[in-house]
């Protein structure tokens, strides 16, 4: 499983930060950057949350 | 549930909630009626990038058609939803009664009209697609001029589009201080000098005699007496939920659709996003919220509450959020302000447009603004959601970078 953010359309409002702050972040420069672009299969179910909350539907999960 | 489920309102709550049907593994009949003639597509770039002409129309689709296919819905659009009967359960689509299984209603709201303006050609309304495309193509088209009547936040992200194509802007607005309303005095009157600092000519404390002329050549009269010339005039007072199709339906109508607090507006029919008005159990005030993470979430409870039983059935309890694009400042609210609400800013400072700040009453965290700080305004939400004492989270900020 592996994380994509299309970052042409981010618009880094952090709901995926809340979500997996471990996985996404937001810096003070107001840029998302992925953390950990493969987390664990165990993960799975919050990183589909992850997809669904964001506004942008900029996330993607690839298998 | 078995059977079909309708959803009346082909736009943000209605489009989520279909999706939440099939990836909860409703595999019924999902039939979606939409009045407008387009495939679903997301507002808020109507106000900002589409209206600033960098996205093409495509971009705004909230879902793109090879996602939409496999979800196999039943799409009814530029079809209307006339009449409903609840102890029937029928449902009336531009004239002709069908049955339903179960119904969720998405029909948003439209914007008020300022008395006097109705089918005025060069003053808009911002709403729809065809209205952001209107008044990009009178931007388009020359206009220098703009009067932006009513500082809401979607007035003022249209103003700030304008500026940033090189039209001068007036901003009227009856109260004393812009955005008050929703942000309170204090914090209303910082996002009135980031406009002010944009060369917006704000005038605040004064409503609006009447308009006369024609597009490029529009009169704006002023209850002072003055009178602003004017290109084009957008009108942003605020909105109507969309319930005049629902009386005499059996529903409980009051500025929108009465739930319950799990989203449940008679048996079998749910309603969802900026038409409803429901209870959060925790707060006890009946509540309609316009925001658009509020419509996915609310879309998404009230889909899976037409698939649960009374008793299972679970409270919408939400901490509301939204975000709005100004210039280059990205401003985002968390919670509930109160008129009588503390203020303090806890990170950054005011005058540096660059900011997050607290409101509190009663000892209580009530929300969280921030001035692009997005990052903060979702560690705020979190707190807002465990219910954090004023204390705790002036301690928790004090730790944010
Ligand atoms: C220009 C603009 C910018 C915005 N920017 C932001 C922002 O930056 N941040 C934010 O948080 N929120 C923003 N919002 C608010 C957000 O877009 C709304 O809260 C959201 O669209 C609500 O979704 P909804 O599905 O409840 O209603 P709507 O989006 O209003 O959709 C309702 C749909 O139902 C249709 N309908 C109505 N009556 C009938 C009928 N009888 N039969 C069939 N169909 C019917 C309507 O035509 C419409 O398509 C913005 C809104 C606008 C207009
Ligand atoms: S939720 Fe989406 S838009 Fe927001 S920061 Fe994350 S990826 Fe970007």
């Amino acid at each position: 499983m592996r994380i994509v953010v299309d970052f042409d359309l981010c618009e880094s409002n952090a709901v995926c930060m809340v979500i997996a702050p471990d996985v996404f972040e937001v810096r003070d420069d107001d840029f998302l950057y992925v953390l950990n672009e493969e987390p664990g299969e165990e993960r799975r179910a919050q990183m589909e949350e992850a997809v669904q909350r964001c506004p942008k539907q900029s996330i993607s999960i690839q298998d | 549930m078995r059977g079909s489920i309708t959803i009346v309102g082909a736009s943000l709550a209605g489009l989520r909630a279909a999706e939440t049907l099939r990836r909860d593994g409703f595999e019924g009949a999902i039939r979606l009626v939409g009045d407008e003639p387009h495939l679903p597509y997301d507002r808020p770039p109507l106000s900002k990038q589409l209206l600033a002409g960098d996205w093409d129309v495509d971009r705004t689709l909230l879902t793109p058609p090879q996602k939409l296919e496999p979800l196999d819905l039943d799409l009814y659009l530029g079809a209307r939803a006339t009449g409903l009967d609840v102890a029937a359960r029928e449902l009336e689509v531009d004239g002709v009664s069908e049955p339903y299984d179960g119904l969720l209603i998405a029909t948003g709201a439209r914007c008020r009209i300022l008395p006097g303006t109705e089918g005025m050609a060069g003053v808009h309304t911002l709403r729809s697609l065809d209205d952001s495309l209107a008044i990009r193509d009178a931007l388009d088209g020359g206009a220098s001029r703009l009067v932006v009547v009513g500082a809401g936040f979607i007035g003022a992200e249209v103003a700030s589009v304008a500026v940033g194509r090189g039209v001068a802007v007036t901003m009227v607005e009856a109260l004393s201080a812009p955005f008050g309303r929703v942000l309170g005095e204090e914090m209303g009157a910082v996002v009135a000098d980031v406009h002010s600092a944009h060369g917006v000519d704000l005038r605040c404390g004064v409503g609006v005699a009447g308009v006369s002329g024609g597009p490029g050549d529009l009169e704006v009269e002023l209850s002072d007496g003055s009178v602003v010339g004017a290109d084009l005039v957008v009108v942003g007072i605020g909105v109507v939920p969309n319930t005049d199709w629902l009386e005499g339906s059996g529903l409980t109508l009051d500025d929108g659709i009465v739930c319950d607090g799990t989203c449940l507006a008679a048996p079998h029919v749910t309603a969802a996003g900026d038409v409803a008005r429901w209870t959060d159990p925790r707060t006890g005030v009946p509540l309609r919220v316009e925001h658009w993470d509020n419509a996915v979430e609310q879309g998404r409870h009230a889909a899976r509450r037409l698939l649960t039983t009374d008793e299972e059935a679970e409270a919408y309890t939400p901490v509301p959020w939204f975000w709005s694009d100004q210039y280059d400042r990205k401003i985002q609210l968390a919670g509930h302000p109160g008129p009588g609400d503390e203020v303090r800013v806890v990170q950054g400072d005011t005058a540096g447009h660059r900011f997050t700040a607290f409101y509190g009453n009663g000892g209580r965290l009530t929300a969280v603004l921030g001035m692009n700080r997005p990052r903060h305004v979702m560690q705020g939400k979190l707190l807002l959601e465990a219910g954090a004492t004023w204390d705790e989270a002036l301690e928790a900020a004090a730790g944010w970078g």
